[in-house]
């Protein structure tokens, strides 16, 4: 039998197929910080059928599914898992949301979205695969290493 | 804005220009503006002031960052909150990109961008339609593009908005100035034909207009460098003689040596026209947006 990295959950949300190393980054999009109350568990590197990954098990929340597309920023293969009574319920894949607001920051330096006026940063996901996203003030691109850009 | 729009304020700009070249008129009578300038303009501020005066209406407002509550630390938002109340319009200009575009979230009043950093400067933009359709052609227009292209925000606008004119641009520049890959992409997906080059003598005698820009020292580590880049993108009267008659030299100036001063009195050289048409142009945009033909 398979040996298993971290136990199964009861209930809660299972993110897997996560490029490896970007399991923080999820949990960064997802507002799961240090304070947070979340039972939460992270597997970086595994090796799985195509090779390497993380996987991130959050306990006892079922997230929303706008909340969890927001990860096709950065893990644009990952697949999402609802789990109830230790059966997976619901399973799909993230696609990325039309519009972000408030997780990732401008690329220029210069935009006004980088400064200290009340604004919260707006992109346009102008391209899916692979994602391009366009900033809704500056208009500058951000075509690669979106990770970098997380607030 | 679409082709349809600008077709419409260079419209009326042609109507306007007799009040441009003096005639008194008070279509803007009674209209106060507010000119927010947290960044120094010659051209932009004094033909927006024109073109409020010289229609009978008045403007408020400061010149430099230092003369108003952002020196005491006052958000933009904050400003743009207060002065609304106070004018009938805001016409700012500031050195953060898509800062016109923030403002106007939190203006009640109608709010022109006159510039915002290295982004966009519209109302640059459709006065150098406006002198592309007077002085030569607008539409399928041969045009070069020529010297700074990847800092000077004025090309930027400009080539978005000639792409919607089937215009044939000619990118003209040293490699470390050209045109941000982004922009050339951009334009391409909306149709434009485009043509990069590092040489004038290229181009010159094929085009309807060239459209030069100024290069700036700061842009280059090594003085030595600058000298050689600004001398071999510098139009002389030999030069433009390879030019067709017709083909007409524009410049959003200030210019400093890309433009030989000889170049002025050849009736090709149409960048002080150009500037002139800034309060044409600019009047139609305050009249339009005041309602003043509705």
């Amino acid at each position: 039998m398979k040996e298993l990295k971290v136990k199964r959950i009861e209930s809660g949300t299972v993110i897997d197929h996560i490029p490896p190393g970007q399991a923080p980054n999820v949990l960064k999009i997802l507002g799961i910080r240090g304070g947070s109350k979340e039972v939460v568990s992270m597997v970086m590197n595994v090796v799985g059928k195509t090779g390497k990954k993380d996987i991130v098990k959050i306990e006892n929340r079922e997230l929303a599914e706008d909340e969890l597309d927001q990860i096709a920023l950065i893990a644009p293969n990952a697949t999402i898992n609802i789990i109830r009574d230790y059966e997976v319920v619901e399973k799909y894949k993230v696609t990325p949301p039309d519009f972000v607001e408030g997780v990732v920051k401008c690329s220029n330096p210069n935009c006004i979205s980088n400064t200290n006026e009340p604004i919260v940063p707006k992109f346009l996901v102008e391209r899916k695969k692979p994602v391009v996203l366009r900033c809704m003030y500056c208009e500058r691109k951000i075509t690669e290493d979106i990770a970098k850009y997380l607030m | 804005m679409s082709k349809e729009e600008i077709d419409y304020i260079l419209k009326v700009a042609e109507k306007l220009e007799p009040y441009a070249r003096g005639v008194q008129g008070d279509l803007l009578s009674g209209k106060l503006f507010a000119m927010l300038f947290y960044e120094p303009s010659t051209r932009t501020r004094l033909s927006f002031e024109t073109a409020t005066k010289r229609l009978g209406g008045d403007v408020i407002g400061f010149s430099s960052p230092e003369s108003s509550s952002f020196s005491k630390g006052e958000s933009l938002a904050d400003t743009i909150r207060v002065v609304s109340g106070y004018a009938d319009a805001i016409i700012l200009r500031h050195p953060k990109e898509g800062a016109a575009l923030f403002a106007s979230q939190y203006s009640t009043v109608p709010l022109i961008n006159a510039g915002d950093g290295a982004g966009h400067h519209p109302t640059q933009t459709l006065l150098d339609l406006y002198t592309l359709h007077k002085e030569s052609t607008l539409e399928g227009v041969k045009i070069a593009l020529v010297g700074d292209l990847k800092y000077g925000r004025t090309v930027h606008s400009l080539v978005y908005a000639l792409s919607l004119y089937n215009a044939k641009i000619f990118l003209v520049s040293p490699p470390e100035l050209s045109m941000p890959s982004h922009v050339v992409s951009d334009i391409l997906e909306r149709g434009a034909t485009v043509h990069e080059t590092t040489s004038i003598e290229d181009v010159i005698e094929e085009v309807d207009a060239i459209y030069m820009t100024r290069i700036q020292k700061e842009r280059f580590p090594d003085p030595s460098e600058y000298q050689r880049v600004v001398g071999s993108y510098r139009l002389t009267q030999e030069l433009l003689k390879m030019a067709k008659p017709t083909t007409i030299v524009m410049h959003p100036l200030p210019r400093v040596d890309e433009i030989d001063p000889a170049v002025d009195n050849m009736p090709n050289a149409k960048y002080f026209q150009q500037s002139f048409y800034g309060v044409p142009v600019r009047m139609a945009v305050l009249c339009i947006l005041m309602g003043v033909f509705d």
